[in-house]
């Protein structure tokens, strides 16, 4: 199979200005890092970092019908979503696997906003047009966009955001609250800002036209800099994501995985009455699942855990590792895999293999890192 | 980058100090920044021998583990304990503190094939 080239973000050249090291993910040529990892992951723990989030896909599905119709597509959920608010949800296929995990605004009543994963913005757009609903008129069609490449996006993270935001936006503006998404001028330009993130720090993700990308980015910089802010590549963004046992599609997450597996249940609503991986998340969760994602810690001395290292319990090998890393706030080795059931309890230990030599790690409650109160 | 003139290299960003019939060997300067935040390193065990070119010492980063080689065929004599408590001394000192191991070396001909400080910039321009 042949791949299309890497896509570049309209930030690329802002990444190479700032000596960023640039590798492939999902399609894209994005920053791995700037200055280096701790110092961008403890630059998001204590005071605010900048993501280029823009490989990022933006679908839109709007018109009659549009909530009901996406409810029977995702699985939490959006009967009880109020406008202006976001909720993470699942994309699953017909076997219950994961397709995509996403989250989804609702910016108007019969318009919602879809912010997917880079690597998936095609198969996402493929799946739900093959499941989009006939109709008489195109006045009443229901419509589903790819926006992506129209839209920019950043992430801003860390417990200075507040600070930055009022900086960017006016004083007088009030942030979002949590998980709620608003429309913001910036200099003419329409931004839409909402408070959400993948670090498990307070933060924004903020939404732009890309032709705005380069302006707003280096704006937040400079705006950032009396606050120790630092742009942040993707090496940040899996330590830190890792530390609080988010999943990361294409590794924790799968078509081969179902959200049951994955201990993400709270986020799929099985008293709807018709979505797509019902059946199966019935019985799953019935029957119990065949096997749990669990997260560890290693136990003493021992090289940091990398993913598809092999995983022994009692001496026999029960899986492989789909995350795993040196956590920066830590310092200790963590990951995550999907153990066979009865999976272990927190305490418990298990055996990594790491060439060729066995490290004990202990099976931890997620998250692995909890901030100090 | 700090490549100093006293050291012969290796193309895979090793340098090498003469010590008598022995060589002390770590990253260089370019190795260690390319790598940044190492977190962990895995050293070779005293008294056992490598040949050229074969998987010596594990570097790790917090994104990824780096093969560090054998530059010549020997036997290692020491190693730097040091490491395991602090590996970040590679970073902060690649030349110095950062040492890996020393190694008596099998064939003191097979230095000869070792770069020079102004060809291994030549590698890095």
């Amino acid at each position: 199979m042949s791949h299309p080239a890497e896509k570049r973000t309209p930030l690329y050249d802002e990444h190479l200005r700032l000596g960023g090291r640039i590798i492939p993910f999902g399609g894209w040529l994005m920053p791995v890092q700037y200055s280096s990892i701790r110092e961008e992951h403890e630059a998001v723990r204590n005071r605010v970092g900048v993501f280029d989030i823009s490989h990022m896909g933006e679908l839109v599905v709007s018109g009659p019908g549009a909530r009901e119709w996406l409810n029977t597509m995702l699985t939490n959920n959006l009967e009880r979503l109020e406008v202006g608010v976001g909720q993470y949800t699942f994309l699953l296929n017909d076997k219950a696997g994961v397709i995509d995990d996403l989250i989804v605004y609702r910016i108007e009543e019969e318009k919602f906003f879809l912010v997917v994963n880079a690597a998936r913005i095609e198969e996402d757009f493929a799946w739900l047009s093959s499941h989009q609903p006939g109709s008489a008129s195109p006045a009443t069609a229901l419509r589903i966009e790819d926006q992506s490449d129209s839209y920019g996006g950043l992430a801003i993270q860390g417990p200075k955001v507040g600070e930055l935001f009022a900086a960017l936006f006016g004083a007088e503006k009030e942030m979002p609250a949590r998980n709620r998404i608003g429309s913001f001028e910036f200099e003419g330009t329409a931004i839409l800002v909402a408070r959400t993130g993948y670090t498990g720090e307070d933060g924004i993700e903020i939404f732009f036209p890309s032709s705005a990308a380069t302006k707003i980015w280096k704006e937040v910089l400079q705006k950032g800099e009396s606050l120790g802010i630092r742009p942040c590549g993707l090496g940040a963004r899996d330590t830190l994501r890792l530390e609080m046992c988010y999943p990361l599609n294409g590794s924790d997450l799968s078509p081969g995985h179902n959200p049951i597996e994955a201990g993400l249940g709270f986020f799929v609503d099985l008293r709807k009455p018709n979505f797509i991986g019902r059946e199966q998340l019935l019985r799953e969760k019935e029957q119990g699942p065949s096997r749990r994602l669990v997260a560890f810690k290693m136990k003493g001395k021992a090289p940091p855990p990398r993913p598809h290292y092999r995983i022994f319990r009692d001496g026999v090998a029960v899986g492989e590792l789909t995350s795993g890393t040196l956590s920066p706030s830590l310092n200790e080795g963590i990951g995550m895999a999907y153990l066979p059931s009865p999976p272990p309890k927190p305490g418990e230990e298990i055996e990594i293999e790491i060439r060729g030599q066995k490290f004990p790690a202990v099976i931890e409650k997620k998250p692995l890192y909890k901030k100090r109160p | 980058m700090n490549v100093p003139d006293d050291l012969l290299y290796t193309e895979s960003h090793e340098w090498v100090r003469r010590e008598g019939d022995k060589i002390r060997v770590g990253i260089t300067d370019h190795a260690q920044a390319e790598l940044t935040d190492v977190v962990f390193v895995d050293l070779p065990k005293s008294g056992a021998s490598y040949e050229k070119g074969s998987t010596i010492a594990v570097v790790e980063s917090v994104k990824a583990a780096s093969d560090i080689y054998a530059p010549v065929k020997g036997t290692v004599v020491e190693t730097n304990k040091e490491l395991e408590s602090n590996p970040a001394l590679i970073n902060t000192d690649p030349y110095g503190a950062g040492w890996i191991y020393v190694l008596e070396v099998a064939n003191a001909e097979e230095l000869k094939g070792l770069k020079e400080a102004a060809a291994y910039r030549g590698l890095l321009a």
